[in-house]
């Protein structure tokens, strides 16, 4: 425990010292960072995508309406999610955790919604595993892929909610929460840009 | 002067800070889950020794196997077992996963691990006047990580399929289908989870070196002010951060056709007659994500180096480096570059021919920031007062090494004359001289250059000399007749060619020499083993500065603890290459002399500034700032 503390000093005193050009918190510049790379894997997606489409012998697909109600979630929760932050900049703990198990709920109701989408896709023949057509697959992947990142979201918003539990001072978290809240928006965005993307290269 | 200056704030300082943090570490916080870059940077540099023997032998097993095809090699079953054949001869299949690993392990985990995981754990922080990376936690995790993934990958040499076989690069099909290789099967799959745990580790490292940079540089650190191991670290962070998660995303659907069923990578193949279902697959998409990191991902293994000599030059030639700006322009220039070339490496795999000369266009424009290097460093070393140190003398060998591993690559960049040389012994002459031994050069640059501050002692010079002498004569030895041989149309790969009658009579002997050549090189390595090992205990006491060197890391103490200054961390005032400035009373003024204490070298601008030093109030600032 002291040696957390410790260690902990230590991180700030590294932290204080430093005086950039830049100035942004280090964990804040990691996360864009972090971002960064999420963003590189999906342009390899969509790109290769793309190319494959563009060899031909492409079997088009309908997107699945569940997808369309699943970026109306994505959406809300991200409104709630800057509620969450605006109320924790006024040091309102009550309504910063009311806005994150908001979030949290619509996070998983947007998981479930994309999993009836995949059931939707198997009731119109576009499986995962097909060997024959490589459109059904991508869907998957480029879905799952998001999925999987809003999973890790999904967790470092029960961390931050774990903290709002935990702390007197919600304000002295601002960067945790404000972090959370740029990954949030960000696979949000993420989301609305692949949605628009399967949706206009079918 | 300056030097006083700053000990006398260690004094004042002393017990406010950590050292008293020192005490209670016990051996696992300390050399194992360490959270301190310097002891992490060690760390990489063991694992990645130990990988360079890996790689390095098994790169020898198939020397022996292209020298001398007829030779019975059976004294190697103890060591390989099943793998040589009851004849004495080494296990074709085995051949191709020996290339294959060999490949994996130099380009991975020695040169890229073992290189920039080293040397910009070890070096940012100490260079840039930080107490630490950004993160030392996430740090740490990039060490273990990259430890996790080796397990995996070295797990996989002792599997009975044998280890990954289709390539470095492996390709699809052929790494995609178990029934094509045995190597494709349980050895395939390890290679790919080893390499995703590779991944998570290079962009953890990645994502801190780059924060650390940009936000942890002391007072007067300014862009302009980097020293250019800095620079080269930090643009080689962006490419791997840009780069290597496509890598994922490829191993990603890789995995996918391989385990569950689906064609991305696959279509219209037959084996043994049969049809296999998967159809509408494209293996050249998997060769255009491959390459969009593989390319990227030989100027991460270069960069570094660029960046290591041109400290270590510019500090053993006295002078300062000659264009500061257009060194830092030109890795910028072919960090950019690098991503719009990938495709000079399928040329001959039916892409459309105008776009081939497109990338042959930007592959071959990447010679001009090349040059600007080399050019930059002779003229450093020109009329400089050269120090030949062993880290001196493996710069010089890094710039030899990489223009004539540059030259050849402007032939290869031809999509015409790729069509004849792609694939065979040229190709691999030419990137194991351009990147392959030239960043190994700067990496043994580094260590020879660093160890002082690594481990407090010096290394060995009169054996560093043998090393580099052997290593440098040894690796011309090795890749120089492998010109030849590629031009005569040997593809590389190949486990053997004695069945064409020209390649066994006329160009066995050459075979035999490479071979020959290779295993002189090898054994010398030991020589530096020994060497760093011995003087990790046994080493002269190195003082503060050996090689009178002007950046930060010289500043802290012989042996630096967890935080590297014990006062206050120093302030910048100057850039780290004003060597041999004349009026100067010394050839070198460290990056903490402000120009105020200069008067009789600074130029007029430079009075301007020691002006503004002192409206600033610089004494005050140093005793202060805690």
């Amino acid at each position: 425990m002291e040696k957390e503390r410790e260690n902990m000093e230590e991180q700030l005193k590294i932290t204080r010292e430093s005086k950039g050009i830049l100035n942004m918190h280090p964990q804040k510049f990691a996360m864009w960072l972090f971002m960064l790379t999420v963003l590189m894997i999906f342009a390899a997606y969509t790109s290769a995508y793309i190319v494959r489409k563009g060899q031909g012998s492409w079997i088009p697909f309908d997107l699945p309406v569940t997808f369309l109600y699943s970026t109306g979630i994505i959406v809300l929760s991200s409104i709630f999610m800057q509620i969450g932050y605006f109320e924790a900049k006024k040091n309102n703990k009550g309504k910063v955790i009311l806005f994150t198990v908001l979030t949290l709920l619509s996070g998983i109701a947007f998981l479930v919604m994309q999993f009836k989408g995949y059931g939707r896709l198997v009731d119109m023949n576009l499986y995962f595993s097909d060997p024959n057509n490589v459109s059904g697959s991508f869907i998957y992947v480029i879905t799952g892929v998001h999925a999987a990142h809003l999973i890790s979201a999904l967790v470092f918003l029960i961390i931050v909610l774990i903290t709002a539990f935990k702390v007197e001072n919600i304000k002295d978290k601002l960067v945790r929460m404000e972090i959370c809240t740029t990954y949030w928006h960000f696979l949000g965005g993420l989301w609305i840009y692949l949605y628009l993307f399967l949706q206009l290269n079918q | 002067m300056s030097e006083i200056k700053t000990q006398n704030v260690h004094i004042d300082s002393h017990e406010e800070h950590h050292d008293d943090h020192a005490h209670h570490e016990t051996f696992i916080s300390k050399y194992i889950f360490t959270t301190d870059h310097k002891m992490i940077g060690k760390q990489f540099l063991m694992t990645g020794i130990f990988w360079a023997l890996i790689g390095g032998a098994l790169s020898l097993i198939f020397r022996i196997q292209l020298g001398f095809p007829e030779a019975d090699i059976s004294w190697m079953r103890p060591m390989l077992g099943e793998w040589i054949t009851p004849e004495g001869r080494l296990d074709p299949e085995f051949y191709l996963a020996l290339v294959t690993m060999h490949g994996t392990i130099m380009v991975f985990f020695v040169l890229t691990a073992g290189l920039s995981g080293t040397f910009s754990n070890f070096l940012i922080p100490l260079q840039i006047g930080a107490r630490d990376m950004a993160s030392g936690f996430m740090n740490m995790l990039s060490y273990w990580f990259f430890f996790a993934s080796s397990v995996v990958m070295f797990s996989s040499l002792f599997i009975e399929t044998g280890p990954a076989a289709g390539g470095w690069v492996v390709y699809p099909p052929l790494s995609a289908l178990e029934q094509a290789i045995p190597g494709s099967g349980l050895g395939m799959t390890m290679w790919l989870v080893a390499m995703a745990l590779f991944i998570v580790s290079t962009l953890l490292g990645g994502i801190n070196y780059i924060t650390t940079v940009i936000n942890l540089r002391t007072e007067g650190m300014s862009f302009s002010r980097l020293p250019l191991t800095i620079w080269a670290f930090f643009i080689t962070a962006v490419i791997g951060l840009l780069s290597f998660p496509v890598l994922f995303a490829a191993a990603l659907l890789l995995i996918f056709d391989r385990s569950f069923g689906t064609a991305f990578y696959l279509s219209d193949i037959y084996i043994g007659g049969e049809a296999l279902p998967q159809q509408g697959g494209s293996p050249v998409l998997y060769q255009h994500l491959f390459w969009f990191l593989g390319h990227p991902e030989v100027y991460i293994v270069i960069m570094p180096a660029f960046g290591i000599t041109s400290e270590v030059i510019s500090t053993n030639a006295r002078k300062p480096i000659f264009g500061y700006r257009a060194m830092v322009g030109s890795l910028l220039g072919i960090a950019f570059l690098s991503f719009i070339v990938w495709a000079h490496h399928m040329f001959v795999s039916g892409m459309d021919p105008f776009l081939g000369s497109v990338f042959m266009l930007l592959t071959l424009v990447i010679a001009v920031p090349s040059a600007v290097k080399v050019f930059n460093y002779l003229t450093t070393l020109w009329k400089g007062n050269i120090v030949f140190t062993p880290g001196m003398l493996f710069s010089i060998g890094l710039v030899s090494l990489f223009i004539s591993g540059g030259l050849t690559g402007i032939f290869l960049g031809n999509s015409a004359i790729d069509i004849q040389l792609h694939d065979t012994y040229f190709v691999v002459a030419h990137f194991h001289l351009v990147m392959g031994s030239a960043a190994f050069f700067g990496m043994m640059a580094g260590v020879y250059h660093w160890f002082p501050k690594m481990f407090g002692r010096m290394i060995n010079a009169k054996l560093g000399y043998v090393h580099f002498w052997l290593t440098f004569a040894g690796v011309y030895l090795v890749f120089f007749p492998m010109h030849y041989i590629g031009i005569a149309g040997f593809p590389r790969r190949y486990y053997t060619w004695s069945s064409f009658e020209t390649f066994s009579n006329i160009f066995q002997d050459l075979n035999a020499f490479v071979t020959i050549a290779a295993i002189i090189t090898f054994a010398a390595q030991f020589i530096f083993l020994f060497n760093f090992f011995y003087s990790i205990y046994r080493g002269r006491r190195a003082p503060q500065n050996p090689w009178h060197s002007n950046t930060l890391e010289w500043t802290t103490p012989i042996e630096p603890g967890h935080g590297n200054w014990p006062g206050a961390i120093p302030t910048v005032y100057r850039w780290p290459y004003d060597y041999s400035k004349p009026g100067a009373a010394d050839d070198y003024i460290p990056q903490t002399v402000p120009y105020s204490e200069t008067p009789e070298s600074n130029t007029d601008f430079e009075n301007e500034l020691a002006a503004l030093e002192k409206e600033s109030g610089v004494e005050e600032v140093d005793e202060t700032k805690e």
